[in-house]
């Protein structure tokens, strides 16, 4: 039975093989780049070193502000700072194209990747407007219609909405001749389904769309993430002991440096820590375990759910936490696709299945729209991370020649390589031609 | 006079704050239906807090890092933003380096009473190539000299003899510390003060005591409630007592 499957994966594979190589989409050949850090595991915690990334402007007119997007909702006492949405923006003082960014799971408006993709669309003479993934906290508390978030069709609404209301804030002070859309990691995903939705809505009529590293099945990504805490030795109970290795490891480098949280410092750090690719797969699980955690407590407090705050219980900003936090951590977000998000959308799709419902939420589900829509183009790494073996196929064979898939990044790490930056302006200012 | 006010101002809202929710208990977990994932069925009997940091004061604490928070976003975080459109960057990073500058007179004192020779000759150097050369500290020539730059405090001192960090502290204005490093506080003050008055005009002094909050706000990169936790109070306890662990370590 073994021997037939795993025969069955090498048919596979070599299907899959001589279908990349028959389609036209540009595979960067390893020897005409040159991001330095070719382990998928290092180069997705450390990014890109220094003296690779590209050359952006230190200070652009990158400005935080906030919105209301339900008038009517009463917050939650716990959750009072966040009853307005953040956002960024940088507005150029002429008639310009906008671009929309979108954060990664669980990341904000003004997290370090979007504030480099402003940084470089600003300084190509864009309008940049920032928002933070619909996983991120604040997002939860103040724009997602639902609470429970996730959903591939609802989070596009919430982000469209966002959107339009942002625009019509904007609308007076600035001249806007185009509008485009990218996004990286989850938020790739959330641009392409917001893309679909403006072919019906109109407000935006995008003129191109950049996806930057999206998961093909969100179901799978996050599959393979949570199961990167099992590299924690001994499991997730023994968390705090694999903290305490890691700060013993990092504090080495730390007292040697007088320089710590300055730009090369977590390179340095990677460097001198010699860490293994379990250990960098436990760090990358373990940093997304956290967003997982505030994320699904957020979404319980929100929708009074019961998944491990006691329904009914309310809670206020002077309570207690720390309970939560610790059950929170221990759950992995399948645990939350499972037991919360198909439990709370159930009674809105009659007659579909558990594994359909979890299934949909894919870009499988849009091939047909991406491969037929020439203004959507992606950018992809080989050796990514939150791919299964075989899906960055999908991309070739949907993309064709809209996509570019370079050998090394892992999940992101070179988004700030000066190529990677290049080809993410050029696509919008070119069409994609690099 | 002005540490006095700011002292009882800070009395007064603390009282006031305490006062109007102190009567509210809060809601017992066991009081309720169990929820999908209960706490005593999914943690083992003998868990430890993954962030665990001593906090007997929790209550209190959340109630002064709530008033520190609409103290920031009323007062601090405008006066910074005013001060960062009015004085432009040459000029800030000026200031910036005239309180370095009596920051590692700070550190120069503290390495002595750890006896680290090499801080207290790296700070020493700092301070008298960047008072001179540096135009009384407002250029910093002792980076571009490449003298490293380390920062001990009394807090630090006091760990470094053995002195462990005590109860978390959250202290109105100034946010999160403990016991150790709250009193360690009060010395590198009375240091960094007098050695401002000594060297400074009486109107430059005021000038000085005026713009050294506003400078350390506009230093750092903190914003409440914008890191994307739920927990953040948590967060932020364990955050803060692990790098003055590392810190004194150093």
């Amino acid at each position: 039975m073994t021997i037939i499957k795993s025969m069955q994966g090498v048919i596979a594979g070599c299907c899959a093989l001589l279908y990349a190589s028959l389609t036209t989409a540009a595979i960067v050949p390893a020897e005409n780049y040159g991001y330095p850090i070719t382990d998928r595991f290092a180069a997705t915690v450390v990014g890109t070193p220094p003296e690779y990334a590209a050359k952006l402007p230190k200070d652009i007119p990158f400005k935080g502000r906030s919105i209301t997007i339900f008038p009517e909702r009463v917050t939650p006492d716990v959750f009072f700072y966040g009853a307005e949405l953040l956002y960024s923006v940088a507005l150029q003082d002429h008639k310009a194209p906008l671009i929309f960014l979108i954060a990664g799971t669980g990341a904000s408006h003004n997290g370090s990747k979007n504030v480099n993709m402003a940084k470089a669309f600003y300084q190509a003479g864009f309008h940049v407007v920032s928002i933070s993934s619909p996983t991120y906290n604040n997002f939860v508390i103040a724009a997602s219609k639902t609470g429970v978030v996730g959903h591939a069709e609802r989070d596009a609404e919430d982000i469209y909405r966002v959107f339009d209301m942002i625009w019509a804030e904007l609308k007076d002070d600035i001249e806007v001749s185009a509008f485009n859309v990218t996004g990286y990691s989850l938020g790739a995903f959330n641009a392409a389904y917001v893309s679909k939705l403006d072919e019906t809505r109109k407000t935006f009529n995008f003129e191109h769309v950049l996806l930057i590293n999206p998961p093909v099945s969100l179901y799978n990504s996050i599959s393979l993430l949570d199961r990167m805490t099992q590299n924690i030795p001994g499991g997730v109970n023994n968390f705090d002991r694999f903290v305490d290795r890691l700060i013993h490891a990092y504090t080495t480098t730390y007292k040697k440096t007088t320089n710590a949280g300055g730009e090369d410092f977590l390179y340095e750090a990677y460097q001198a820590m010699h860490l293994e690719d379990e250990e960098l797969a436990a760090l990358i699980g373990t940093s997304f375990r956290i967003s997982s955690a505030s994320l699904v407590f957020t979404s319980d407090v929100m929708t009074d759910f019961g998944y491990v705050k006691p329904k009914g219980l309310t809670l206020n900003r002077y309570s207690d936490l720390t309970l939560y936090n610790d059950v929170s951590v221990r759950l992995g977000f399948t645990d939350y696709y499972h037991e919360f998000f198909y439990p709370f959308y159930r009674a809105d799709y009659p007659g579909v299945t558990r594994d359909d419902f979890i299934a949909a939420i894919s870009l499988e589900g849009i091939a047909d729209y991406l491969r037929n829509t020439p203004k959507i183009t992606v950018m992809h790494n080989a050796d990514d991370i939150i791919l299964e073996p075989g899906e960055i196929n999908f991309f070739t064979e949907v993309f064709g020649d809209r996509a570019t898939i370079y050998p090394y990044g892992g999940h992101c790490g070179n988004m700030n390589y000066t190529d990677n930056v290049t080809h993410m302006v050029s696509t919008f200012t070119q069409g994609g031609d690099r | 006079m002005m540490t006095q006010l700011l002292l009882r101002f800070s009395t007064l809202l603390l009282a006031a704050s305490l006062g109007a929710c102190s009567s509210t208990p809060q809601p017992r977990y066991e009081d309720y239906p169990e929820p999908v994932f209960a706490a005593k069925r999914l943690l083992p009997p003998d868990h430890a807090d993954l962030t665990a940091v001593y906090d007997p004061r929790e209550p209190m604490n959340k109630r002064i890092y709530n008033f520190n928070y609409h103290f920031d976003h009323a007062v601090f975080l405008p006066i910074v933003r005013g001060y960062e459109t009015v004085v432009p960057e040459v000029g800030r990073t000026g200031v910036s380096n005239f309180f370095n500058n009596f920051e590692d007179l700070v550190t120069m004192f503290n390495s002595v009473l750890q006896l680290q020779p090499e801080k207290f000759l790296h700070s020493t150097g700092r301070v008298l190539v960047n008072s001179t050369v540096g135009l009384f500290g407002f250029v910093d020539v002792a980076t571009k000299m490449d003298i490293p730059r380390p920062i001990e405090d009394f807090g630090q001192t006091l760990g470094h003899w053995g002195v462990g960090q005590g109860p978390y502290l959250v202290i109105p204005f100034l946010g999160p510390s403990n016991l150790r490093d709250g009193i360690g506080e009060l010395p590198d003050y009375y240091l960094n003060s007098t050695a401002q008055s000594e060297a400074l005009s009486q109107s430059a002094t005021v000038a000085a005591t005026v713009l050294y909050p506003i400078d350390a706000r506009a230093s750092l990169p903190f914003r409440y409630y914008e890191n994307g936790s739920a927990f953040e109070y948590q967060m932020v306890r364990w955050l803060y007592s692990t790098k003055r662990e590392l810190d004194v370590d150093q």
